[in-house]
């Protein structure tokens, strides 16, 4: 039984940096409680957030996050407005602020965002009264990425504590690192970042000094609990980083040979999209030892749980 | 019974027998062929139904189901909170269809969690019929429910606490009453 009663003290969810060990902790147990909900055979709707109102915001295509912060928002009986951006109309600075101004006229209790901008949900939680929840921004975070990715591996590993982490592609151009390196690091696991070194920068190691650095898939892969593969992201400009898709593929695509080389346990991520054939073959992507669906599931109660938490206003607030 | 603050209406013997006592009530309430499960109301109602299905088991031989209740969202002052309160999860891994659901508490007060309870457990399913079962009802309604099964009737003024111990999470058996 906990001694002290503990209540989430954020009043956003800007990113993971933010957020303490024992802060992860209760997002994940509260995740626990509404998976309960999404396994309920027949009524999966709790009245968590009644009367309240949450705005999407996508600024940026998104399929899979935004039906994900959907599906949550609708079993947790709130109301739901989808801002539909238009990306080309609108620019950082100025126009986002404007934006927020005229959402804050429609007294939203929740902001659910997606924007280009690193930072872009600073900004508007400076501006606004309600509680701004990073569903992406840039290169930056993707704070609810890492939580559920994290879910998964504690609902199929037990803890975070000491798992060997394998983190392997496009380092350079991924929120999904960044939000699961603060996560990871935080929750006392042992992350590896792999990669062509055009794309896993060294300054890396200035933030997380406890990550190692390899270009070598191979040689990693034997040690590693988890490997998490990342997409190549070739709208964001993956391409201008290595000679060729071919040779990214020959030595860092994860394939049955590669899977030989890892523990029959090994836990196989993906945030997806997957690009099938490219970062990891269908073989791989569809075998025993994935979890990427399960990744998928995991995010409607995962988004739940942060949702209900930033729902009620904070004694004390911090950002 | 009158209960004044410091006073202790039920040390463990006591506990235990009034158990006993609440346990061999439902059964005498039940209908031949009537299946029933127990959902304790988290935290204290919990281990006092697992006790209960213990003892109904015993005496019948037949399977007693126990679920876990968590009302924390269902609560009709959940807006209006500072903070939000941790939810645990709730554990209902059986049908409540047809069934004859014993909802077990420790404290009956006001009425609000049993009121939440209902609407918690209706999303499960829809019993053959809901029975209420407290280890203390202690007065002081304010909605139209009572216990079918009350261990022991208390009277405690508006601003004293009836505080229920179990050793299951408090390391004693216990009740006691106190002053806010």
């Amino acid at each position: 039984m906990p001694t002290a009663r503990y209540t989430f003290p954020h009043k956003h969810l800007l990113g993971i940096e933010p957020l303490s060990a024992r802060d992860i902790t209760a997002l994940l147990d509260q995740a626990r409680a509404f998976e309960e909900v999404c396994e309920r055979p027949d009524i999966k709707i709790v009245p968590a957030l009644r009367k309240k109102l949450v705005v999407n915001l996508f600024f940026e295509n998104s399929t899979r996050t935004r039906n994900s912060f959907e599906i949550a928002e609708k079993r947790l009986s709130a109301e739901i407005i989808n801002f539909d951006a238009d990306t080309s109309s609108l620019n950082k600075g100025e126009t986002l602020v404007d934006t927020a101004l005229n959402l804050e006229a429609m007294h939203p209790d929740l902001i659910v965002m997606r924007h280009s901008a690193p930072g872009a949900h600073a900004l508007l939680a400076r501006h606004m009264k309600a509680s701004i929840v990073n569903a992406g921004d840039g290169a930056h975070e993707h704070p609810t990425q890492a939580l559920l990715d994290a879910y998964t591996l504690r609902k199929k590993l037990g803890q975070l504590q000491g798992l060997r982490v394998a983190i392997v592609g496009d380092i350079r151009n991924s929120r999904v690192v960044r939000s699961n390196l603060w996560l990871l690091t935080k929750m006392g696991a042992k992350v590896t970042l792999v990669g062509p070194p055009t794309l896993v920068p060294r300054e890396m190691q200035a933030t997380w000094p406890s990550v190692d650095i390899s270009y070598d898939l191979d040689a990693v892969l034997p040690q590693q609990d988890v490997v998490m593969m990342l997409r190549a992201q070739f709208e964001r400009g993956t391409g201008a980083y290595i000679p060729g898709q071919g040779e990214y593929s020959r030595y860092y695509q994860l394939n049955r040979e590669r899977m030989a080389r890892a523990r029959k346990d090994v836990v196989v991520l993906h945030p997806g999209p997957i690009n099938r054939g490219l970062e990891i073959t269908s073989e791989v992507a569809d075998g025993p030892n994935n979890l990427i669906l399960d990744q998928v599931t995991n995010g409607v109660p995962v988004r739940m749980a942060v949702l209900y938490l930033l729902s009620h206003p904070h004694g004390e607030q911090v950002p | 019974m009158p209960a004044a603050p410091g006073s202790c209406p039920m040390d463990s013997g006591q506990m235990e027998a009034v158990l006993r006592r609440l346990a061999g009530e439902l059964m005498a309430q039940l209908r031949p062929g009537e299946e029933v499960v127990l959902l304790g109301i988290r935290s204290r109602g919990l281990p006092l139904a697992e006790r209960l299905g213990a003892m109904v088991r015993q005496a019948t031989g037949g399977p007693v189901p126990v679920g876990a209740l968590d009302i924390t969202l269902y609560r009709d002052d959940l807006t209006e909170m500072v903070g939000s309160p941790i939810v645990r999860p709730t554990e209902i891994p059986f049908t409540l269809k047809d069934r004859t659901v014993v909802l077990v508490d420790d404290v009956l007060f006001t009425g609000r969690t049993v009121r939440a309870a209902l609407d918690a457990l209706l999303d499960h399913g829809r019993p053959h019929r809901v029975l209420l079962l407290v280890l203390a009802d202690r007065g002081g309604r304010e909605l139209p429910i009572q216990a079918d099964f009350a261990g022991v009737t208390l009277a405690v003024a508006a601003g004293e606490r009836v505080a229920v111990r179990v050793s299951e999470i408090d390391g004693e058996d216990r009740v006691t009453v106190e002053a806010c």
